[in-house]
């Protein structure tokens, strides 16, 4: 027998706020968290754009082991899971008795690889990068630090599928609790924003480079696009069964529906409406719900020419006869790859509580694809039973997750 | 280097980057029992050593330096002291 699986804690920290309640202001404004970094033209980028997230203090949070070992993406994946846990009214004593697993979405740790090679070119002595290089390098370095620091006992990995990563892992954890293998997981994912992991983006044309207006550079599905921004933090949710949130008393917020998924088989970097569908359509199959039940759609959207217009297109196909209410937040955001997925199903549960939806900002003239969409420009108030969340990457891995508004 | 030079600049690491509490820098504290120093900490004392005195040891010779005094003397004799 399925089990239900719900939320029952949720915990940011990203360009537009650094806990849950900023974050709901920032969405509820339409505020966008993009500037730039001049030292990107210095080190050779094509676009200084970025989201700007600041690195915590962690000293007095965490002793110095746990400290150094943590990335920078990791820093930010403990802040958020300190504010889930938090929500989840998880707290150490429970974690020493009983189990929870951990699913995070990861897809690079960049700059602690750069960093130890150009000390090791320098020193020509593999002993002089300290204990801590291999802890921040490995590309599992958010879920084994999380896993040290949380003492957690059960299912721990890191997915890694480009912009679907950390998507693709709360799916995992749906499927993990929902087939009886888990009753807790923690799920998330995290985004190093550093000057040295998103060069060879650049490389490739993906970056916006409208330097000169940075809060309007991200703009998905508006005509005059011209590529993404990147940004970062982390995001974390407390997956759990649903008679075992109950049994201990936890507020539920959400409940997980659906997970669909799909590969497109084609193109490296270029997507594809029909993968898209495919992953959207087994969601709202494995939902057991109709696609006009949908209330709300968090797009992938990134602001990019060719992104944008594929999953236009796949979104006319499953929802053109419903003219449901489409935003992405990445407007706001920018691209926060490997944790989007996992972000934007924090924003869009912020939107479900609050009932409304955070605006697509700079859509101010459609194309041909997302003229036939019902793209909301402006924070609309509306009730959110149920919402759905794309999430596509490099090398055409798609993931689409449902939400559902908790009824007991 | 003055053994009271080398003995100030091992205990600022050890109280500023290993978060060790100064009244336990005793001579005769022992490394890992007493100032809780592990294997990871000798990773990073070797990367502290080379910063600071410019001379690389390595983390097993370490494991043979039982107590602060001792760690004193052998950095004292690895940089030639005076």
């Amino acid at each position: 027998m399925k089990r239900r699986v719900v939320i029952t804690g949720t915990g940011i920290y990203s360009s537009i706020g650094k806990n849950l309640e900023k974050v709901k202001q920032s969405l509820y404004e339409g505020r966008s968290g993009i500037g730039v970094e001049p030292e990107r033209k210095t080190y050779g980028y094509r676009s200084t754009l970025t989201g700007i997230v600041e690195r915590p203090a962690l000293k007095g949070l965490l002793d110095r082991r746990a400290r150094v070992s943590l990335s920078e993406q990791g820093e930010y994946a403990y802040m958020a899971t300190l504010e889930a846990l938090k929500n989840a009214q998880i707290d150490m004593d429970y974690l020493d008795n009983n189990e929870m697993g951990v699913f995070f979405g990861n897809d690079s740790s960049a700059k602690a690889v750069i960093e130890a090679h150009t000390t090791v070119l320098e020193k020509k002595d593999t002993m002089l990068l300290g204990s801590e290089a291999v802890f921040r390098s490995m590309n599992s370095t958010v879920t084994m630090n999380l896993a040290t620091i949380f003492k957690l006992k059960g299912v721990n990995m890191t997915i890694s599928a480009a912009c679907a990563s950390s998507s693709h892992a709360i799916g995992l954890g749906y499927i993990f609790i929902r087939d009886g293998l888990q009753d807790l997981v923690l799920c998330g994912g995290a985004q190093e924003t550093n000057l040295l992991s998103m060069g060879s983006f650049d490389a490739i044309s993906t970056f916006s480079v409208r330097m000169d207006e940075p809060t309007k550079a991200s703009r998905p599905f508006d005509a005059s696009r011209d590529g993404l921004v990147p940004s970062g933090g982390a995001a974390s949710l407390v997956l759990e069964d649903y008679d075992h949130a109950v049994k201990r008393g936890a507020t539920i917020l959400a409940e997980v529906v659906g997970y669909g998924f799909s590969s497109n088989g084609a193109k490296l970097s270029q997507p594809s409406d029909t993968g898209s569908e495919i992953a959207m359509t087994r969601a709202i199959l494995d939902a057991g719900i109709n696609a006009k039940d949908i209330d709300y759609i968090n797009a992938h959207a990134t602001s990019t020419p060719q992104g944008d217009m594929f999953e236009a297109i796949a979104l006319d196909k499953v929802f053109g006869a419903y003219k449901t209410p489409v935003s992405s937040t990445k407007s706001m955001t920018g691209h926060e790859c490997w944790m989007a997925g996992a972000s934007e199903i924090v924003y869009s549960i912020i939107m479900m509580q609050n009932s409304f939806i955070a605006p697509n900002i700079n859509f101010e003239q459609p194309d041909e694809y997302s003229a036939k969409l019902n793209i909301i420009k402006t924070t609309t108030m509306k009730n959110i039973d149920l919402l759905l969340s794309n999430s596509f990457g490099f090398g055409g891995t798609n993931s689409a997750l449902i939400i559902k508004k908790y009824n007991p | 280097m003055k053994r009271e030079e080398i003995i100030t600049i091992i205990n600022d690491f050890l109280i500023e980057e290993l978060e060790i509490d100064r009244e336990k820098l005793q001579d005769d504290a022992n490394l890992k029992n007493d100032l809780g120093i592990d294997s990871l900490d000798f990773v990073d004392i070797v990367v502290i050593v080379e910063h600071n005195f410019g001379i690389k040891i390595s983390p097993e010779e370490m494991t043979n330096v039982p107590t602060l005094k001792a760690f004193y003397d052998y950095i004292e004799r690895k940089t030639g002291g005076q």
